[in-house]
């Protein structure tokens, strides 16, 4: 049976839902047949154990070995694509002189900074447009017309009013990344579900109270979804002003590679990137784990 | 017509009050030169066809490179969700591709392709493909499985639903992705034009600040914004036709 099994699974999620069906079909398990696949998970076949993991691997190796083995076959120049192995060496090496970790270090502070100032910001600024009327009025048409807007196209602008150093780095971040939040934070209020609101009222709350105890926890999946939204956007964001304006970060010490030819440097800045890329995408959804362990999403599987 | 004027209003007012600040030598003309200036150099850019060539070449990349992505990614995320290996083979890769920072691919773009179209419409389209295929993916899988039982028990082939179960059930999720992929595209573009380009909205920017000329800069610096919004209201209008079947 289970052999049987594992040359089907290949098929589509429907098939092999109803193929596990069929296994409890088999095992007598009526009530389980009406819960539906997703519920009752049969034991696995060991195809699907071991096999889908062995795939998963499998591309990741793939990709590896392939760069490296396509680098040294000589079908493309060093300058193109050099071998993996010596940008490996290059991230050594510029792990071992301290040069990686100031980049970082500084990439990661402008980023931070600015998506932390972004994150206050909107919220404050989405509570208020959630609440009143006035700003409401104001703000509602700037920002459903500046929030489709590559406002990357605003940088030089910056430059010239605040020049080339941070101050210009994390104004361009928190004009980018506050957008999102803003929006989440105004759709999150919005959606706070009323009989909440009322009871709360009706057991005395008063309105600080309210918004503090019911409101914005209520409103926190969709902030964080905002927030979630606005952390890469932040980092594309400094990564963009930095290799514009040049000098520290990772972006900039990208680009001064790029314009001496320097290859591996190149690469080694684009895997440095995406490391960091990837770590602080993964951290802010730990972090909505953490804050939104009381709420139902927590039971559902994660996804991505 | 009382909404619209009330919606607009805001946005009358910062114009007026731009336009006052720089008459009024509140800010100084170089830092801020005043709205009708802007507004004089844009036109005449228009007129000596400075304007609509870099616009056109802008727009010629935005499109080439939007547009594979729409069609490659669409492939792999339905792929993805219709072919269990092929999911298992591409979900790491895609995992590992989607938080990278895809301005950090300028540079590779240029060394490959160099500093023509072809290195822009490479960064667009790798840009754009994640969210296009994370989008056909989250949508093709979550089509309704009933539908899908109910198209099998009447005897439709596995293409057949492929195209009349899966592909407009994942519709929703897909056209916002692709609407996530049409905002990135206009950023990729800019920021690769500002940083190494020839011609292009990007270009022009960087190149009139570079000369000064900054009431021509904040022009361009305008129209680029005004693009970048039209097209994602346009593109708003043509989803709400696509999903009017929903409700």
């Amino acid at each position: 049976m289970a052999g049987l099994d594992s040359t089907r699974v290949d098929l589509t999620s429907a098939e092999a839902g109803r193929e596990n069906l069929a296994v409890i079909d088999s095992a007598g398990n009526e009530t389980d047949v009406i819960r539906g696949p997703a519920l009752t998970a049969p034991p696995l076949p060991w195809g699907d154990r071991y096999g889908w993991t062995a795939l998963k691997w499998l591309s990741v190796i793939v990709v590896v070995v392939g760069w490296e083995l396509f680098a040294r076959s000589g079908a493309v120049t060093p300058f193109v694509l050099p071998r993996l192995s010596t940008v490996l060496l290059r991230i050594w090496t510029d792990a071992l002189s301290g040069d990686l970790w100031a980049n970082t270090g500084v990439t990661l502070y402008r980023a931070i900074v600015g998506f932390l100032i972004a994150a206050s910001g909107g919220i404050v600024l989405g509570m208020a447009i959630a609440r009143i009327p006035a700003i409401r009025w104001f703000f509602d048409p700037i920002i459903s017309v500046g929030f489709p807007m590559p406002k990357i196209a605003f940088l030089p602008v910056v430059i010239l009013w605040l020049g080339v150093y941070d101050v210009s780095k994390i104004s361009m971040v928190v004009f980018d990344a506050i957008f999102p939040v803003v929006t989440a934070t105004i759709i999150g209020l919005q959606g706070v579900d009323r009989v909440l609101l009322w009871s709360a009222r009706n057991m005395g709350a008063k309105e600080p109270e309210i918004l503090w105890q019911i409101s914005l926890p209520a409103a926190l999946p969709q902030i964080m979804t905002g927030l979630q939204v606005a952390m890469p956007i932040a980092l594309i964001v400094a990564i963009v002003t930095e290799m514009l304006m040049g000098g520290y970060g990772l972006g900039g010490s990208m680009m001064t590679a790029s314009r001496y030819a320097d290859s591996p440097g190149v690469f080694a800045g684009i895997t440095e990137i995406a490391v960091v890329g990837y770590v602080m995408v993964k951290a802010m959804a730990l972090v909505r784990r953490r804050l939104l362990i009381w709420h139902q999403e927590a039971l559902a599987p994660s996804t991505v | 017509m009382k909404l619209a004027l009330s919606r607009a209003l805001p946005l009358i007012i910062l114009a007026i009050v731009w336009e006052l600040a720089s008459r009024f030598e509140l800010v100084s003309s170089s830092v801020l030169p005043s709205l009708s200036d802007v507004m004089a150099s844009w036109w005449e850019m228009v007129k000596s066809g400075e304007l609509i060539t870099n616009g056109a070449a802008s727009l010629y990349r935005t499109f080439a490179g939007l547009g594979l992505a729409v069609a490659i990614g669409i492939m792999l995320g339905i792929g993805m969700a219709w072919w269990k290996p092929v999911n298992a083979l591409l979900a790491p890769l895609v995992e590992a591709f989607y938080p990278m920072p895809k301005s950090a691919l300028i540079p590779v773009t240029v060394i490959w392709l160099g500093f023509g179209d072809g290195s822009k419409i490479l960064l667009i389209f790798m840009g754009c493909m994640v969210p296009v295929t994370i989008g056909a993916f989250n949508g093709a899988r979550g089509s309704d499985q009933a539908l899908v039982w109910s198209a099998r028990s009447m005897g439709a082939s596995r293409m057949r639903m492929l195209w009349d179960v899966v592909v407009p059930s994942a519709l929703p999720e897909l056209l916002n992705g692709i609407r996530t992929a049409l905002a990135l595209s206009f950023i990729l573009l800019v920021s690769s034009e500002l940083i190494v380009a020839r011609e292009g909205l990007g270009y022009l920017i960087g190149y009139l600040g570079a000369n000064g000329s900054y009431d021509a800069m904040f022009a361009v610096v305008l129209t680029v914004a005004f693009l970048g919004f039209a097209c994602d209201r346009i593109y708003q209008m043509f989803m709400n036709r696509m999903l009017a079947w929903q409700d």
